[in-house]
Parts: C-alpha cells; sequence; structure tokens
C-alpha cells in the first residue's frame, strides 16, 4: 500500500469552492473538456473535474446521465470523442485500459465481474501485478515464480481476511453471493495496488448486512492512503461516507460539494425529478428515482432544519 | 492434485514407448498378411495410373467435361506408352509401367468446337510417377484470342453478380432475421439453402416438374424451419443455453445434414431436367430468359418481404424484439410465436435461394457449405441483425466476386470475396450499418 | 458380420495416425477454446501451413527437413499474427467467421493453379516424409497382439503419440501457471482481466500463436503420416472435426483431447465398418434400397454430426469433464 499520510477531508476541502469544475488543492485526477457521443446523443459532455487525492468521491446523477460512460472513458474502456484527461500528472488520453489500470486507477464494474469458474484465491492471485510467471517464458518452469506466487498467495490471504472471505479461498467464484462477488472484486481490485480506486455502484445487489461491512472497506481505503471515486444510487451510502459529491445530469456536472450541501442544491433535485418525463419508465426505474428524489427532500428538510 | 498428473504423463509416455519398443524384434515372428492394411495394399492394380479430366471452367459453376480428345503418354525415351480419347465425363486413365518420368501430351487437333487450351502452348505436361496414381491437368478454358471487349466483359460478369447477388441476398436475409431475433450465428444456414436446392432436385427426379418441385421444396424449407425451431432451437432457448453453445450445435445440425444429403443425392454434380441449357436472350451478355425470370422473382420476393417486415405487426414485433427481447417480452408481444414465423420464413427464403441457385449454377451436397462463407460475408458486411445490410451486403459481395475476376485468376475469386471480409472486420467490425456497444 | 476386425480395425483407428492427428489439432484448440475461449474455427489453416510448410520445402526447394519443421513453424507464427491483428478485439462469433474465412482463403490459394509450380496445385506435394521413413527403426510389421501395423505405421504412431505426451505435459505446465491463470480469466470475462491491467490482447495473441503450433504439428503429422498433402485435406470439416474431438473428451482439460480422439476415431471406425459390413456381399443385411455401401459410409458422419449437437445439449463439459470447471457457458 503507498505510506502517504492520510489526509484529512475537512482541511483539504477548506476554501474549495463548491460550484461544477471547481480546483481542488492536491488532485489526483483531473479532467477536461470530455466529449462521448453515442450517434446523436450525446453521453459525456464534461467542462472540467478534479477529484482530490485521498478521500472518498461520489460520482452521483439519475439514471442515463453520463456517471458510467463517463468512467468507462477515463479508464480506458472507452474512447472520448474529445477531451484530455491526467492523472498523477501523467496523461492517458489514449491509453488502452490495462495500461491505465498499471499506473494505478483501478475500477470495478456495475454488474460484478468475478470470474466464476476460477476459485477465490485465484481471482485474487490474477489481481497481483508484474507477475513473472504472467509471462510465457517462464510460465513453464516453476521455479522462477514459486517464490512470488508465495508472496501474492499471502498477500491475497490478508485482504481475504479483511474481506471476510478467506473462508471461501478455494471455493469457485461462482458459488458466492452475489454481494460477496462485489466483496471479491473490490479485493481483487485492491490486489493491483491502486491509488485511485474506482467503484461503480458498489452496493447494487448487496443485501443490508452486507452492505454495512462493505461500507466499513470503502470508508477505510483513505486509511491506506487510497482515493476513491465511485458510481452510487443509495442516497445514504453517498451520505454516509463520501467526502465530497459530483453531480451528472445529461453528461454534465451540474453541482458539486460536500454531500448535505449538494443534496440542498435544487440544480440536483430538478435533475432527478426532470430527468425523465419524457421517456417511460419501467417500474423498478420509477421507483428508484422517486426513492432518490425522496432522499435528497429528505435531506433538504433536515437541512433547513439546522 | 499436481503429483497426480505428472505422474500420468510419465507412466503415458513409458506406456507408449515400452508398447512399440518391446514387440518390434518379436513382430517378425507374426505373418505379415496379419495387418489389415497390407491385406488392403494388395488389391491395388498393378501398375500406376496418369489419368485426368477435361473439364471446360470458362464458368467455374458450371464446368463442362470435354470429351473425344486424344491423350498420348510417352516415357523419357519418347516412346509411346499409351493412349486414350477422353470419355463423356472428359476422364481419361492411361496405365504406365512404373514409377518414372513421362511426358502427356494432348492432341489440340481433337478438341471439339470452341475449346481451347486455356494456356495453348502447354499441349504437353511432365508427369513423374512416384507409385501412386499421378492426376494431370489440362486446363481448358474461353478463347483468349478472341478477348471479348472490356465493357462487353464488365457487363457480363456485373449481370451474372447481380444475378448471384439477388440469390444470396435471399439466403443472407434468413441468416440476418434469424440472428436477429434470436442471436443465434446459425453455421447450418447453408444447409438450409441446400435443403431447398436438394428436395427440389428429389422431386424433380421423381418426375416432378422443375417449378413445381420447386414450389414444393420452398414449402418443405419452411416446414423444416417451423420444426427445427419447434423442436430444437425454442427449447434452448428456454433451457438458457448460451449462444456459443448453440452455435456449435447448429455445426452438429450441418455435419449431419450435409452427410444426409450426400446419402440421398450422391457425390456428383446434379442438374433439373429442365431450363438447364437456355439459350440466351442477348448474345453479348449470355443473358437468358430464365437468367432473366429468376432475377426478376428473387427481386419481387425481396421487396416483398422488406415491405412486410416494415409494415405488418409481426415484421414490427420482430424488430422490437431484436432491439431489446425482455422489453419486447414484457410489452405483450408472444416472443416465440415471433421467433416461429422468423424461422419458417428465413427457412423458405434460404430454400427459395437455394432453389434458384441451382437452376441456374447446378446443385451438389457441398452447396450450402460452399454458400455460407459467402452469406455471412454479406451479412456481416452489412451488419449482423439487419435486414437493409443483408441485401446490400449480399449485392456489393457477389459483384466484387464476379468483377475481380477481371483482374485476379477465375479460381481465386471467392478469395478475394472473404478477403474483403476480413478487412471489413478490421475497420468496422460492427457492420456498415450497426452500432458500436457501451461496456459494464 | 464379421466382429472381430470390426473390433481391431477400430482399435487401429482409435490410436492410428488419423487419430493422432486430431488429437494434436485439438490440443491447439483447447489452449484457444478450451483456455482462452478463442473460437478459432480456423485450425486447419494452421495445419496447412505446417503440412505444406513441410511439404513445398523440402520437394520444391530441396531445404532439409528439420529445417523445413523449422520453417513450418515460422509460418505458423506468421499466420498467427495475420489473423490476429485484425480478429482477437472481436466477438467471438465474428472471430469464428473470420478464422473460417482465413482456412477457406488458404486451402484455395494452396490449392490454386497459379502456385502449382511450387505447390502442386490439386495434387500437392508428395515425397517429403523419406527422413522419417529412413530413421524408423521398424524392419517389420509391428504386432501388438490385438492390433498390428506396418512398419512405418507403427513409427509414426510412436512419434506421434511422444509428440502428444510432450504437447499435453507442455499444456499442463503452462495452465498451472500464472499465464494459464490469465487465460482463464479472460476465457471468463476479459474486461475484468484488463481492469487488472492484463494486456488482454497480447495474451490472446501468444495463446492462438501457441494453439496454432499444436495446429502446425498436427499438419506436420499429417503430412508425413501420409507422405503426401493436398489442398483437400485441410477443408472446413477438418477444424470442426477437432472442435468434435476437444469437446467429446471435454474443453479445458489436459486429456481432453486425447480422450476425444481416441474415442471419436474408434467410435467412426466402428459405425463405418459396422455398416460396411452390413451393406457389403450379394446378400447383404442391410437391403440395397435402403443403404448401398457407397451411403454406408456416410452413416457416422450423419451420427457424428447428431451426437455433437447432444453433447452440446446435454453434457457441454465432455463425457470425463466437471460441469463447474466448464469452460464453455452452457447457459
Amino acid at each position: 500500500m503507498p505510506a502517504e499520510t492520510t489526509i484529512d477531508p475537512a482541511t483539504a476541502f477548506a476554501g474549495i469552492p463548491r460550484s461544477p469544475g471547481s480546483a481542488k488543492s492536491d488532485p489526483i485526477l483531473v479532467a477536461e473538456h470530455i466529449n462521448r457521443h453515442f450517434g446523436g446523443l450525446t453521453a459525456v459532455d464534461v467542462e472540467h473535474l478534479q477529484v482530490q487525492r485521498g478521500v472518498i468521491t461520489a460520482l452521483i446523477g439519475p439514471n442515463g446521465a453520463g456517471k458510467t460512460t463517463f468512467f468507462n472513458v477515463l479508464t480506458g474502456f472507452d474512447r472520448p470523442d474529445s477531451g484530455e484527461w491526467r492523472f498523477d500528472g501523467q496523461s492517458l488520453k489514449g491509453m488502452p485500459a490495462y495500461r491505465v489500470a498499471r499506473s494505478g486507477m483501478v475500477r470495478t464494474f456495475q454488474l460484478t465481474k468475478a470470474l466464476a469458474k476460477l476459485t477465490v484465491l485465484e481471482n485474487m492471485r490474477l489481481g497481483a501485478t508484474q507477475q513473472r510467471g504472467e509471462r510465457l517464458v517462464n510460465a513453464m518452469f516453476r521455479p522462477r515464480w514459486r517464490q512470488q506466487e508465495k508472496e501474492i498467495t499471502e498477500r491475497a490471504y490478508g485482504l481475504l481476511e479483511r474481506f471476510q472471505l478467506a473462508g471461501m479461498a478455494n471455493e469457485f467464484a461462482g458459488s458466492l453471493s452475489g454481494g460477496q462477488r462485489k466483496l471479491l472484486e473490490m479485493a481483487r481490485a485492491l490486489m493491483v495496488q491502486p491509488k485511485l480506486v474506482m467503484l461503480d455502484e458498489p452496493m447494487a445487489g448487496v443485501n443490508p448486512a452486507l452492505k454495512q461491512s462493505l461500507l466499513g472497506h470503502v470508508r477505510s481505503l483513505p486509511d491506506d492512503g487510497m482515493t476513491v471515486l465511485f458510481v452510487e444510487h443509495d442516497m445514504d451510502v453517498v451520505r454516509d461516507i463520501s467526502d465530497w459529491v459530483v453531480v451528472m445530469a445529461e453528461g454534465r456536472i451540474i453541482s458539486e460539494g460536500p454531500p448535505t450541501s449538494v443534496m440542498g442544491d435544487q440544480r440536483v433535485i430538478d435533475a432527478y425529478l426532470g430527468a425523465h418525463h419524457d421517456a417511460p419508465l419501467t417500474v423498478e426505474e420509477e421507483e428508484q428515482v422517486l426513492r432518490e428524489a425522496e432522499q435528497i427532500e429528505a435531506v433538504r428538510a433536515e437541512e433547513t432544519r439546522e | 492434485m499436481r503429483v497426480r498428473a505428472t505422474a500420468i504423463i510419465a507412466g503415458l509416455i513409458a506406456v507408449v514407448s515400452a508398447a512399440f519398443l518391446l514387440p518390434a524384434s518379436t513382430a517378425s515372428a507374426a505373418p505379415a498378411g496379419d495387418a489389415p492394411h497390407v491385406r488392403a495394399a494388395a488389391l491395388e492394380p498393378s501398375g500406376p495410373l496418369i489419368k485426368g479430366t477435361l473439364v471446360d471452367e470458362t464458368d467455374p459453376q458450371n464446368p463442362e467435361p470435354v470429351e473425344g480428345v486424344v491423350i498420348t503418354v510417352e516415357d523419357e525415351e519418347g516412346n509411346e506408352v499409351g493412349t486414350e480419347t477422353s470419355n463423356a465425363e472428359g476422364f481419361f486413365e492411361i496405365e504406365v509401367p512404373g514409377s518414372g518420368t513421362y511426358t502427356v501430351i494432348i492432341d489440340t487437333d481433337t478438341l471439339p468446337e470452341g475449346r481451347f487450351l486455356r494456356n495453348e502452348d502447354q499441349v504437353q505436361s511432365t508427369a513423374t510417377v512416384m507409385g501412386f496414381d499421378k492426376t494431370v491437368q489440362f486446363p481448358i478454358g474461353p478463347d483468349t484470342r478472341q478477348v471479348a471487349g472490356l465493357t462487353e466483359k464488365i457487363l457480363e460478369r456485373a449481370v451474372t453478380g447481380v444475378l448471384f447477388g439477388l440469390l444470396l441476398a435471399l439466403a443472407a436475409l434468413g441468416l440476418s432475421m434469424i440472428f436477429g431475433t434470436t442471436g443465434l450465428t446459425n453455421f447450418a444456414h447453408g444447409e438450409l439453402v441446400a435443403f431447398g436446392a436438394i428436395v427440389a432436385y428429389l422431386l424433380n427426379v421423381s418426375g416432378l416438374p422443375v417449378i413445381a418441385a420447386g414450389a414444393i421444396a420452398v414449402v418443405c424449407s419452411a416446414l423444416f424451419g417451423w420444426m427445427q425451431d419447434l423442436a430444437l432451437w425454442r427449447r434452448l432457448r428456454h433451457r438458457g443455453t448460451s449462444l456459443i453453445a448453440m452455435m456449435i450445435v447448429s455445426i452438429g445440425m450441418a455435419i449431419s445434414l450435409r452427410a444426409l444429403y450426400q446419402y440421398f443425392i450422391g457425390g456428383s454434380r446434379r442438374v433439373y431436367s429442365q431450363y438447364a441449357t437456355p439459350s440466351p436472350i442477348f448474345e453479348s451478355l449470355s443473358l437468358t430468359l430464365r437468367d432473366v425470370i429468376v432475377m426478376t422473382f428473387a427481386l419481387a420476393i425481396l421487396v416483398a418481404v422488406s415491405i412486410a417486415l416494415q409494415t405488418t405487426r409481426t415484421g414490427k414485433a420482430m424488430r422490437a424484439i431484436a432491439d431489446n427481447p425482455p422489453l419486447a417480452a414484457s410489452s405483450g408481444i408472444n416472443v416465440d410465436r415471433v421467433v416461429a414465423v422468423v424461422w419458417t420464413g428465413g427457412a423458405a427464403l434460404a430454400g427459395l435461394g437455394g432453389f434458384l441457385y441451382a437452376l441456374k449454377f447446378q446443385l451438389d451436397y457441398q452447396l450450402g457449405l460452399r454458400l455460407l462463407l459467402l452469406i455471412f460475408a454479406a451479412v456481416i458486411l452489412g451488419g449482423l441483425g439487419t435486414i437493409w445490410g443483408a441485401m446490400f451486403g449480399a449485392l456489393i459481395i457477389s459483384m466484387f466476386v464476379e468483377l475481380s475476376t477481371l483482374v485476379i485468376p477465375a479460381e481465386l475469386k471467392y478469395t478475394g470475396a472473404l478477403g474483403v471480409l476480413i478487412v471489413i472486420l478490421l475497420i468496422r467490425p460492427q457492420g456498415l450499418l450497426n452500432r458500436a456497444q457501451r461496456v459494464g | 458380420m464379421d466382429w472381430g476386425p470390426l473390433f481391431t480395425n477400430s482399435l487401429e483407428a482409435a490410436i492410428g495416425p488419423v487419430a493422432i492427428t486430431y488429437c494434436l489439432a485439438a490440443i491447439g484448440l483447447n489452449i484457444h477454446f478450451g483456455y482462452t475461449g478463442l473460437l478459432n474455427f480456423g485450425q486447419a489453416a494452421f495445419m496447412a501451413i505446417g503440412g505444406y510448410g513441410l511439404g513445398a520445402a523440402v520437394v520444391t526447394f530441396g531445404v532439409p527437413f528439420v529445417l523445413a519443421l523449422l520453417i513450418g513453424f515460422g509460418g505458423t507464427a506468421v499466420l498467427a499474427v495475420l489473423l490476429g491483428l485484425p480478429t482477437l478485439r472481436l466477438r467471438t462469433d465474428y472471430l469464428a467467421i473470420t478464422t473460417l474465412a482465413a482456412a477457406e482463403i488458404i486451402r484455395q490459394v494452396l490449392g490454386s493453379l497459379t502456385l502449382e509450380p511450387w505447390l502442386g496445385g490439386k495434387d500437392g506435394r508428395q515425397g517429403f516424409a523419406a527422413t522419417v521413413r529412413d530413421l524408423n527403426p521398424f524392419s517389420g510389421p509391428v504386432d501388438l497382439g490385438i492390433v498390428g501395423f506396418r512398419p512405418f505405421d507403427a513409427w509414426v504412431i510412436l512419434i506421434g503419440w511422444l509428440a502428444i505426451a510432450l504437447s499435453c505435459l507442455v499444456v499442463w505446465l503452462l495452465m498451472r501457471s500464472p499465464w494459464g491463470r490469465v487465460l482463464k480469466g479472460i476465457r471468463e470475462d476479459e474486461d475484468a482481466v484488463r481492469a487488472l491491467g492484463k494486456n488482454v490482447y497480447g495474451y490472446k495473441m501468444q495463446a492462438l500463436m501457441l494453439g496454432g503450433l499444436f495446429g502446425c504439428v498436427a499438419g506436420f503429422m499429417m503430412g508425413v503420416s501420409r507422405s503426401s498433402v493436398v489442398p483437400d485435406n485441410f477443408q472446413t470439416d477438418l477444424t470442426f472435426f477437432a472442435f468434435c474431438v476437444l469437446l467429446l473428451g471435454g474443453a479445458a482439460r489436459v486429456f481432453g483431447p486425447v480422450v476425444g480422439a481416441i474415442l471419436l476415431w474408434g467410435m467412426l471406425n466402428v459405425l463405418g465398418n459396422f455398416f460396411g459390413q452390413a451393406t457389403s456381399g450379394p446378400n447383404p443385411i442391410i437391403p440395397t434400397w435402403i443403404m448401398d455401401s457407397n451411403q454406408s459410409s456416410l452413416v457416422r458422419f450423419i451420427v457424428l454430426g447428431i451426437a455433437l449437437m447432444l453433447l452440446m445439449i446435454y453434457r457441454p463439459q465432455g463425457i470425463f469433464g466437471d460441469k463447474r470447471e466448464l469452460a464453455i457457458h452452457a447457459r
């Protein structure tokens, strides 16, 4: 783990304006003029965004706001039509996804990608970078990678213990529950030893009991020197663990700030309520929109009481 | 676990080596005749044969055997070893005393009127016989001394290209419809095409006029498609079988069907009893009335199907399913019924394409396999699952196949088309008319 | 019905040169499909490059046998790169179609009149196995009690099974390594592996090349065992049958191709012999109006296709496979 001194969110954001695209005191990720179109539809149109190092930043927005596409662009899984972005001072433009990951920016996926027919332990080992045994010339000769494999396995067990998966190390990942897969995916991402962890809806489909433990894990990441950027729909989660919130709607960033102030922002409420005026909704989508809107209203009510 | 696998491998090496090395010394004790391969070898004729088939491949789809040509074989000293005249299939075989180098000479004066050697200087060919039969080739082709004007050649190829393209479009449309609604890449689609041609042939030889046989064959194709879906594909879809598994199932089906076709019609080329050699209406284009009717009919069917897909309820439902199957199902579309219609219609179109193709270009049991890759090429060019794309792609592919023969040897014309397929996938993998997808 | 020869013939076929050829081809496909999830339908092309690389180099250009083998390997590597560059970024079904098309292109070009002076057109190349023949330690027919082989066949079979044993060892060593783990990860979900910093494209290329080299060895085996290569040897069905071998024995298992090849060729021969005998003679068991002796040889392929379908539907993990480790997402 990068042994940096942990950053106190309160001081990190002192004096940072609560406006879209505001400059941070120590940004780890800076994105500029990122555009992505699908046919005639503009999925992402981000003028400027900085992500503060060492804290947890949430990216929220109604369905179809372009959050996942923005994630894909930043991590090299999609190519923007235009735009520049730098991670830790290094430009990532045009860099393939695997090199983005190696540079220290590792993501998870909205639909969990646990490798079902590999064991939990093998899933974890796969996360380690710079493995000698992953080179074809060394692969056949075990002595060349045995020692490193042992170290990797130890590190993997350490993380599995922390994520309460050690007991399942030799099970196929396919036999895990949905929540456990989320845990595994996050643990596996940590095997890469990232500087920035990008989580795409880490709480989706996780049962309430496991959710608390998952929340705890996310919250503890900055203590190990990592930065977290995550997409989430559950406003309780966002309020609970994030230090800073960025709101996207229709591909743009419309608001930024600490959780409580952002959720009281009129633009944000309008975005959530207005996002689905034209398109017909499925029952689930409708429920979700209403739930989010209610939560935002509740936060606002709290604010006004204060 | 690891130890066991090592032991198995080591054991395998040991057993195999031992099994062969140990008995090697005792083997001579056994009578040689016991080995079945040795017995079989004894049945071969005394001397090796020099053989060949004289075929006019002006139109590779429709090679014509050349009969009555005198072939002579001489040994190295120039002594005549044997001579023979090609039979009705253009076939000749001459026995030679044994291994050695022989000269095979074709008597060009005995070539029938209008047939010429493709390479007029190659009246003899050297054959090195090494104990086995040796095949020699004398390519016979168009009279290159009276080259038709370039414009005429282009026109002629273009006409063939349009005709072939329309037939390919019928087949491609069926494949594309099935892919669009079910996601299945059907490797047995070529066999559906051959099905129409072969059923029509079997009905035709049992006495039915060609047109009636063709009509019944198309109906049979439709039934075949419907039954396949009902008995197989629908069940696999409901079981949740993956698309790759279904793709491999379709390969199994293709292997079976092809063997079955050969079972019923044998290995050689077949023609229908009527319309096999019509006379051209425009001499220069070798365009016949039959071809014009086939083209008009195919075009009419394609237009009718396209209109049906755009306007009818089922057509709209099909496009809805192709767009988003769960949404279509939840909005009250009976997906199974629509897919059954697609299979029935797709198979009927393929069968019709096959019948019309065989009418023009003859048929054999491998017809489907030969066309399959061109159908895929057409469909991918337009973008898998798009209706217009399939037809558009078919025309481009067939025009390319025909016109490319102006610059590359005719034997490689399909090679060029398949090369185009690969280039397209390199530049625009989603096809010309499809969208890119989002990950995550 | 003469059961003795039926049994011995089938046993001979199950371990004979043809089964060996398909086994080696299927070992290559196992790396492609079983472990990496690449649906390569162009294995015939790699075999053709192997066979023709050897045949043309020795016969046309007079290259020494061992050097010719290296030329075959080199050609395979080049083909893998040419084939992989455009296709490895594609969806599975596109990859399948493209590799199938590439194999057909190569077959047509190898057999073309244009290249006849070098490659022998439809007759291909013969008489390049002399080196192997000269090294044959067997002076007489080899009789193993139940089965027997002519000396050259026995020699080819010995070499072939040693090659298979070595190939299995290589595959086993590779697949227990971290390298093999990356391949299996790619098979499951390549985006997940990419997100962990692995160069998925590079690994796929390595897998394609390595599996292709086994295909190339299969091509050598085919050429040497028949002492000839002709373009018709390398038709589309060759790849499909190799897939049958792999799926029958179980994909993603080291010994899957071995089991599959023995079973498949044994079965094909039992069927071929059975129907051959049942339709031969003046008074055949099956009347000629149902099946004549030409048709009898086709029954096994009809059965093979149906068997492949049933296998995929009911036992996609192969006869001895473990469903939990199944390479194919059957559902």
